[in-house]
């Protein structure tokens, strides 16, 4: 027998969208009437992948298409894609609150579901009579939820407050009480959406710790739903990504969660520009003194990528012609997807002031930004040939190639260390040279 | 392709459809306890932040009764049976009390419960069954207010008939709260895709009183050409069945009172067969 916990076979699940309960009857009845001759179902024939972005044709959509992966006991499983992609559907099927539409989903042992903590809590009870009710909810018996009673408690930290109302609890005791419920489950497959999401950090890491523990020392199987790829990144083994309802399948956690990174960027993901967009010309009669030829940027290799490691030092490669023979300094721009400026860089350190590329022909001005500087971001590039003494900017290309930089998440990222969770609002996130001594 | 893994035992297979008389009352006792704290939560959670707490539950036929002995017994000028008219009237209440708020709670289900049901997944079922168990408990309280009501009037001229039409009382609750539930989890399942039986349920309740003999026994109807209305009701005979067996008057009869228990298990199975096949997926109608 082999240790498949969970497995997932062609499964489909179809939305109507609109207003349901007017104008169904109709097609109930067509529907019954084609049960009733034994045809399928005609309304399953339609239906369009689920992309919210577009408008489209058909009134019914497939928010799950023909998924199909295994999990095995003791994995902890990832599932990450953008909002849309049918990751809540699949939980939901998974924990049975709704059923798919095509296909099936086999299980071994005992599932819980945590799709929203708290979920039955009653305002009037007080905390012990809620952690038996949320408990029974979620497949306990009593008798199971009085040997681990004073271990919930403990957990949530809510121990002088028990026998309050938890209408009269703080948003964060409610969240951890409920936590601290579902915590001690002890189902043989833990399901997880975003739950994480809420409660403070010293909080969030004892969840986080929980779940490791239950899957590392208990053999027990955990999939967990999510937007953080910090958190994904940190507890999960492996990862399934979704995108538009469908998905590929288990795979390494790194794998998914560069899709999921990478994914979401594909716009403008050119490693090279031609320079045939220019904004600005300094010459009024728009003849060109300097003109750009080619940007490419590459990664250590000399290979052509727009996709970085933020560990990895990545070159911006700018290939430009001196036309008549004037002074003239490249520099590039790098701005992050908020608008904020990075930072601005020429080659000034090694040529003071562009005269010693003076002489008319064509140059290649190469620029490497460090690994273990940026964070995790998108940055959008703009190139400028200028001069800088008598100061005329020659010819200016604004944003035209975005470089993605991702944090990989694991041991390479020496700026990160342990620390789980993202910053997006940081531009700069840097491994500095730093010491220290014990002074006493 | 028929492999062994055909051969793997799974605890459990997510399917589109299930097999339609799969009610999964393994499931609901695997989840009694689950049905306790419901029924638990039911009671103490309605009278928190109330000054007379459980009291609430007498004061409402108190003032029912005093109502229709004022309208149907002053007004109207009906006849009960030769039963002393507060008695009567209290004992219609407390039994038709009983089935309507069974069947009004049962039959808001999955609307009033689809932000848990939405969530979590436990036997459905174990919903209305505990309301109409939290329900019983009321229903003693009342009945309790009954019994000194009789014991009261003991000693003003109307003596209490102790017999054993008495072990009538236990089953004709039973009865009254398996139509309430057959009747309200049918409802609750048509109201996912249609809200218009909740509209219809609202007022259906109270026209069905006045179609029940709660207000006049069923002897008064002796003769006229609407009785037939009042017979095909299923909570007829046992209306009249309860207060046979308080009072030892009225109309009863056990042919009649088998049509209500038919009645009952007609419900309840179509009822719940149509439950599980919409617990399965209302939070894509609902």
């Amino acid at each position: 027998m082999s240790d498949v916990v969970i497995k997932v076979e062609g499964v489909s699940k179809q939305y109507r969208l609109g207003q349901v309960g007017t104008g169904t009857l109709s097609h109930d009845i067509n529907r019954w009437w084609y049960r009733v001759r034994s045809k399928e179902d005609p309304y399953l024939k339609v239906g369009e992948s689920n992309d919210r972005t577009t408008k489209g044709d058909s009134e019914y959509v497939w928010a799950l298409r023909d998924i199909n992966f295994e999990i095995r006991k003791g994995d902890v499983v990832g599932i990450i894609g953008r909002n849309g992609a049918g990751k809540s559907t699949l939980l939901k099927i998974l924990s049975r609150t709704t059923t798919p539409t095509i296909g099936n989903i086999k299980l071994k042992g005992r599932v819980a579901s945590l799709l929203e903590v708290g979920t039955g809590f009653h305002p009037e009870l007080s905390g012990r009579e809620n952690i038996f009710l949320n408990g029974a909810i979620l497949g306990m018996t009593t008798r199971e939820i009085r040997n681990k009673f004073d271990e919930i408690v403990d957990f949530a930290g809510i121990e002088r407050y028990v026998d309050t109302p938890v209408k009269r609890y703080s948003s964060g005791m409610y969240v951890r009480l409920a936590f601290a419920v579902a915590a001690h489950l002890e189902p043989d497959i833990l399901v997880l959406d975003e739950v994480l999401a809420v409660g403070d950090a010293e909080f969030q890491k004892k969840c986080l710790g929980k779940i490791r523990e239950v899957s590392d020392n208990d053999g027990r199987t955990v999939l967990f739903v999510s937007h953080s790829m910090a958190s994904v990144r940190a507890l999960c083994n492996y990862g399934v990504f979704m995108d538009k309802g469908r998905t590929e399948g288990l795979e390494s956690v790194a794998g998914a969660v560069e899709k999921y990174l990478y994914g979401a960027n594909q716009l403008e993901a050119l490693a090279e520009y031609d320079g045939s967009n220019p904004t600005y010309y300094a010459n009024a009669d728009m003849t060109k003194s300097v003109k750009v030829n080619r940007v490419q940027i590459v990664d250590e290799k000399g290979e052509k990528s727009n996709k970085f490691r933020t560990t990895e030092p990545f070159t911006i490669r700018i290939e430009w012609s001196n036309l008549s023979g004037v002074a003239c300094s490249p520099n590039f721009q790098l701005k992050s997807s908020m608008g904020v400026n990075v930072m601005i860089a020429s080659d000034s350190p090694i040529d003071w002031d562009g005269n010693k590329k003076k002489a008319s022909g064509t140059y290649l001005s190469e620029f490497t930004v460090p690994g273990g500087l940026l964070n995790a971001n998108d940055y959008y590039l703009s190139i400028a040939l200028d001069s800088h003494s008598p100061r005329v900017c020659f010819e200016s290309h604004v944003d035209v190639m975005r470089i993605v930089i991702w944090d990989p998440m694991d041991e390479t990222n020496l700026a990160r260390g342990m620390f789980v969770g993202v910053r997006e609002d940081v531009v700069l996130w840097p491994a500095l040279e730093c010491s220290f001594k014990k002074t006493s | 392709m028929s492999s062994h893994k055909d051969h793997e035992h799974w605890d459990l297979i997510i399917r589109p459809r299930a097999n339609l008389f799969d009610l999964g009352l393994k499931d609901i006792w695997r989840y009694r306890d689950l049905l306790r704290l419901f029924v638990k939560r039911d009671f103490v959670a309605q009278y928190k932040q109330t000054v007379l707490g459980p009291v609430w539950n007498i004061i409402q036929p108190v003032f029912t009764t005093i109502m229709f002995l004022l309208v149907f017994g002053k007004i109207a000028n009906i006849p009960t049976d030769g039963i002393k008219p507060t008695l009567f009237y209290m004992a219609g209440i407390t039994i038709w009390n009983y089935f309507s708020t069974c069947f009004t709670t049962t039959s808001t289900t999955f609307v009033t419960n689809a932000a848990i049901f939405g969530k979590v997944y436990f036997p459905r079922l174990v919903l209305p069954l505990s309301v109409v168990i939290s329900n019983i408990v009321r229903f003693f309280i009342q009945f309790g207010l009954l019994l000194i009501m009789m014991v009261y009037y003991q000693f003003n001229g109307y003596p209490i008939h102790i017999g054993l039409q008495w072990l009538l009382i236990p089953f004709l609750v039973v009865l009254m709260g398996g139509i309430g539930l057959g009747s309200g989890i049918i409802i609750s399942s048509l109201t996912t895709k249609y809200r218009d039986f909740t509209i219809l349920v609202s007022f259906g309740v109270q026209l069905m009183m006045y179609a029940t003999p709660i207000a006049y026994p069923l002897s008064y109807l002796m003769g006229k050409s609407y009785k037939w209305v009042i017979l095909i009701n299923p909570l007829t005979p046992v209306v009249e069945a309860f207060r046979y067996a308080l009072f030892g008057k009225g109309h009863f009869e056990w042919s009649s009172l088998i049509y209500s228990v038919l009645f009952m298990i007609g419900s309840l199975g179509i009822g719940s067969v149509i439950f599980t096949k919409t617990e399965r997926s209302f939070m894509d109608t609902v």
